[in-house]
């Protein structure tokens, strides 16, 4: 009776969600593909065109035929920005739901909140976020670009460019920004400059008045800003109100990952230089296909972003290497995986790095330019090194943490 | 020396902003004792409504000096009508059900706008001293501000409507006797409180950017400054204002802005400690 | 007379729980029923302190943080849970007896009093927030900033480290303590100091003109409503397996207010209900895409004060009275119904 009655509501909680989402109710050999991503709450501008991403990589999938013959079934969860939810959810995932893969999360918080969860149900998980890096666990896959990827690109262009010798880092004061920080350090030292000073704004910090006094104060050759989240982005409001984008130039890490450069004016933002493995103004045969697909689904293409595309990837390389396992079992699937699996994706190729789970990829420099991001120029191939000194799962097989990179 | 003239410019905002943020509240609040926790998304609706009317090509200082208090205004007027009229007097559920309002108002604006930061940039260039580079936007909102503290005080003080405003908040009753109507009077107040935090909201945006949570930055200043500030409507907005704006930009420039948040937090408490009904209660106590 | 009522509701109680925890996991998973639980006791928390104390305290969310943030860095640097469990009691409570005795030896009251426990719940989450660096070290433990404490050991056997409580069995160790602090609670009430404490919330004057130390009480039950908040958080983190500032948040504050005032102030099931009820709405809401979930919180907030400012365990209390006495034998004696403390009858 128990039983009956908890299969009862949960299979109608299932078919409520799929009749709200508009997607036709799946047969009963779908494979289901579990998602967590807010989309709804403060991280939302991140959070809905990633799961706009994830639909149209399994739409896709499904016209050409499904996966081994059947087709998937989206079980997504609205975690509404709220981290006690992402438990909840991934619980629910795994133990009502019994989903195939999950595709999930955004905030580092919110991985680490359901990534155990996963491991000890033995559901395979894929994050595909722009992080931190470190993390070492052989069931989660990451195709995000990670610091030492973004950074070992960015600083050296930035600090020829203009021809800089003193830096001075604003970074968000919260894990990413923390290591971001220090890789920023190690590669400005590499390249024969100055760090001048390191400020730290915890994600709620929106008035940066006495910041850009005391920025002044110092007069370094350039500023780079790993800064995260709307509050922010005054500080590139403020910088040009002040009148000091003729004065000092710009770098980020992150401006632009959830499409902030659309929300600064052109002068506000032209000129930022920034690195990442996809811009809307990449010029290459699948982005305009990928860019197209998308106007179709979902009316016009503006949303489209960084990660969007990192989730839109991770789908890929999941049906990838579904299709060479020929099996859902969750260990052949990630032997497969490890095969160094490589898909092409709307940001050039992706291929999985087999010792740390992480991605090769590319990364593009970017200048930002009336509200879009100009390639300048494309580093092909870049190894996730940073979790690569600290990480190799095929000697551990068995580690579970994420690490902390000392630099 | 220029450094010197910066930190002075930096206070003086500060100080001009935290009396922006908390003078709506200050109206209704410390006038009406209407605990409005909606204070702070009344301000994010003045700056959505600013920067939609700027989208259409309304100037921006029209938008945000007349058009955002307007439309606040009248939300004020509506909200006062549909739920606050029935209220007067219970404090707690005054507070409850502007919670409930700011949560509604925020899932609103997030269903028609989205959670995407919005913004426009700010209408004033910034400009040199000596050295130093400054957002000259921050002239405008002292100016703002100081223009409004006088507004205040000149209506209160000597203006008919603002004399009739006053002795009903004070005793309702004997203005009810007296043959004005304190229905009315509660009305209006409360939509010109709304008024002023729409003007706030609209004020502040160019400068910090927009999402329809922005509100919650906001309430629990002003709430600090009004109450901190104590019963004298305006003296006590000036002097908590000057307190905690100064205290905080010090800390911002010796430290970092955290320490300076975090420094504006415990001086509240020490303060409220001290002086437990707030500083105009032993200072400046005849003032309005 | 009176200890006979008390055995009657005892009973009462212990029969209706034992049912409600036997039957719910039927209905909905125990891993949602655990937090709704937990929730339940975080909204008794602020009942017992609100409802029965006449002390409205904005930053119930501190104590619960606390309590999750004091467990979990216990747990990392003793490797056991029984100690951490001790100290997430014992360290909010003290915190609260400091603040609380700041407070009310500062005769503030009402609204004063509902901007300082706000405001100190701010600095908390600013301070937590703001500790990513690597120097914000407690023993072993990383504070960790804005992405929280994760990877501690979990509530285990006493004594027993390797042998976990989890899962199903967490949930009942969950119930089985909100059962425990339901029938302190009520026996606190019966106590005379809940009397003379119901007495200061009605008139605090006229209660000190009687001879009680009126701050010394106020302190003692604002400590007690701490506690029983760090509990609760120390079996969050049980829960959650990562502590994050976000439990300091002014929205769980919020939230913890919202549930009192919707499940009835003043009762001691309300707030229990309340928070189980709304926290599950939320979760059910999340399932779908249509309307976004702080319209219906909030106009659901709305509308019960406009319309229904008692809560729902005065209602609920009469459904059941009316159910269960066809004839009314007598007239009630406690007729002024929602804010008596016996109204909420046995459930």
């Amino acid at each position: 009776m128990s039983i009956n009655r908890r299969h009862f509501l949960g299979g109608s909680a299932a078919l409520t969600g799929a009749a709200v989402l508009g997607y036709p109710a799946a047969a009963a050999d779908a494979i289901k593909l579990g998602s967590v991503l807010d989309s709804s709450g403060i991280f939302d501008a991140y959070g809905k065109p990633m799961d706009m991403a994830m639909r149209l990589a399994v739409a896709d999938i499904n016209n050409a035929g499904g996966l081994l013959g059947r087709p998937i079934e989206v079980v997504a969860y609205d975690t509404q920005s709220d981290m006690a939810l992402y438990s909840q959810y991934a619980q629910q995932l795994t133990r009502e739901d019994q989903v195939d893969v999950v595709h999930g999360g955004i905030l580092s918080a919110s991985r680490e909140a359901i990534r155990q969860i996963l491991r000890k149900s033995g559901t395979l998980y894929f994050y595909n976020v722009l992080y931190e890096g470190g993390v070492c666990d052989r069931n989660i896959f990451i195709n995000g670009v990670t610091p030492a990827q973004q950074v070992e690109a960015l600083v050296p262009y930035a600090m020829n460019k203009v021809g800089a010798r003193t830096v001075y880092i604003l970074a968000a004061d919260y894990n990413y920004g923390q290591i971001t920080a220090k890789w920023i350090q190690k590669y400005v030292g590499d390249n024969g400059g100055e760090t001048v000073s390191v400020d730290f704004f915890p994600l709620d910090v929106s008035d940066f008045g006495s910041t850009i006094a005391k920025i002044q104060s110092t007069a370094p050759d350039l500023v780079i800003a790993p800064l995260v989240g709307g509050a922010h982005l005054s500080f590139f409001r403020q910088w040009a109100a002040a009148g000091m984008k003729a004065r000092i130039p710009l770098a980020s890490t992150t401006l632009g990952v959830g499409n902030e450069h659309k929300v600064l004016t052109a002068d506000e933002g032209n000129g930022i230089m920034v690195a990442y493995n996809y811009s809307q103004e990449l010029d290459t045969p699948k982005n305009a296909e990928f860019k197209r697909k998308w106007a179709a689904a979902y009316g016009d293409d503006t949303a489209i972003h960084e990660i969007a595309v990192s989730n839109y990837q991770g789908v890929l390389t999941w049906a990838a290497a579904v299709r060479e396992a020929g099996s859902l079992e969750r260990d052949s699937v990630v032997a497969a995986l490890e095969t160094g699996i490589s898909v092409q994706g709307p940001g050039g190729t992706v291929t999985v790095d087999p010792r740390t789970h992480h991605a090769v990829l590319d990364v593009h420099l970017m200048e930002i330019e009336n509200q879009g991001m100009t390639v300048i120029d494309t580093l092909p191939r870049r190894q996730p090194i940073d979790t690569q000194a600290v990480c190799d799962l095929e000697a551990n097989p068995d580690d579970n943490q994420q690490y902390e990179i000392e630099i | 020396m220029d450094f010197i003239l910066v930190i002075v410019v930096e206070v003086l905002y500060a100080i001009g902003a935290l009396v922006l943020i908390s003078a709506g509240l200050a109206v209704i609040f410390g006038m009406m004792r209407v605990i409005n926790l909606a204070h702070g998304e009344f301000m994010m609706l003045g700056g959505y409504a600013t920067i939609t009317a700027v989208d259409l090509g309304v100037n921006v200082f029209l938008a945000m000096l007349v058009l955002a208090p307007a439309v606040v205004g009248v939300l004020g007027l509506v909200v006062e009508r549909l739920v606050i009229r029935h209220l007067y007097g219970r404090l707690i559920d005054t507070m409850l059900a502007t919670w409930g309002l700011s949560l509604l108002f925020v899932g609103i604006v997030t269903m028609v706008f989205g959670n995407t930061t919005t913004g426009i940039s700010t209408p004033i260039p910034g400009f040199a001293l000596g050295d130093y580079q400054v957002n000259g936007y921050n002239f405008f909102i002292v100016l703002v501000a100081a223009a409004l503290l006088f507004l205040m005080l000149a209506v209160l003080r000597s203006t008919r409507s603002g004399l009739i405003a006053r002795g009903t908040m004070q005793h309702a009753d004997m203005a009810a006797s007296l043959g004005y109507n304190p229905d009315r009077i509660y009305m209006l107040t409360f939509a010109c409180g709304s008024a002023l935090s729409g003007l706030a909201g609209a004020v502040l945006a160019p400068l910090v950017g927009l999402v329809p949570t922005s509100g919650g930055a906001y309430i629990a200043k002003a709430f600090i400054t009004v109450i901190a500030g104590g019963p004298a409507l305006i003296a006590g907005l000036a002097s908590s204002a000057g307190v905690f704006g100064l205290i905080n930009q010090i800390f911002s420039f010796a430290v970092s802005p955290v320490v300076g948040e975090v420094a504006l937090l415990v001086a509240a408490v020490v303060l409220l400690r001290l002086l437990p009904r707030g500083i105009t209660d032993r200072l400046f106590r005849e003032s309005l | 007379m009176r200890e006979a009522g008390w055995s009657r509701e005892l009973t009462g109680t212990l029969v209706a729980a034992a049912c409600a925890v036997g039957v719910l996991p039927m209905l909905v998973s125990t891993y949602t029923l655990t937090v709704l639980v937990i929730y339940g006791m975080l909204g008794l928390s602020l009942g017992l302190v609100w409802g029965f104390g006449g002390i409205l305290c904005f930053g119930q969310a501190a104590f619960f943080g606390l309590g999750a943030y004091t467990y979990a860095i216990a747990a990392i640097n003793i490797g056991e849970s029984t100690v951490p469990m001790l100290l997430a009691v014992a360290i909010p409570a003290g915190f609260a007896a400091l603040l609380g005795a700041m407070l009310f030896y500062g005769r503030l009251t009402d609204v004063y009093l509902g901007v300082i426990t706000l405001v100190v719940t701010l600095i908390l989450h600013r301070f937590m927030n703001a500790t990513a660096g690597s120097d914000y070290v407690i023993g072993n433990a990383r504070l960790g900033g804005f992405n929280g404490i994760p990877g501690f050991q979990t509530l285990n056997v006493p004594g027993h480290p390797a042998s976990y409580v989890w899962g199903d069995s967490l949930y009942y160790f969950c119930a089985a303590c909100l059962l425990l602090v339901y029938l302190l609670v009520s026996a606190l009430l019966r106590s005379s100091f809940g009397r003379i404490a119901v007495g200061i919330r009605e008139n605090e004057t006229r209660a000190a003109l009687m001879g009680y130390d009126v701050p010394a009480r106020k302190t003692v039950m604002f400590t007690a409503g701490a506690a029983i908040a760090g509990l609760a958080g120390a079996l969050f983190a049980n829960w959650a397996e990562i502590v994050t500032p976000r439990l300091f948040s002014l929205g769980q504050s919020a939230d913890i207010i919202i549930w009192c005032i919707v499940g009835g102030l003043g009762t001691r099931i309300g707030p229990v209900l309340g928070a189980a009820g709304l926290s599950y709405l939320k979760f059910l809401l999340g399932q779908q895409g249509l309307i976004h979930n702080s319209v219906v919180s909030g106009a659901i907030l709305v509308l019960f004060v406009l319309f229904l400012p008692g809560g729902i365990a005065p209602v609920l209390a009469n459904a059941w009275r009316s159910v269960t006495q066809r004839r009314p034998r007598r007239r009630s004696p406690r007729r002024r119904g929602p804010r008596s403390s016996l109204a909420s009858g046995d459930a």
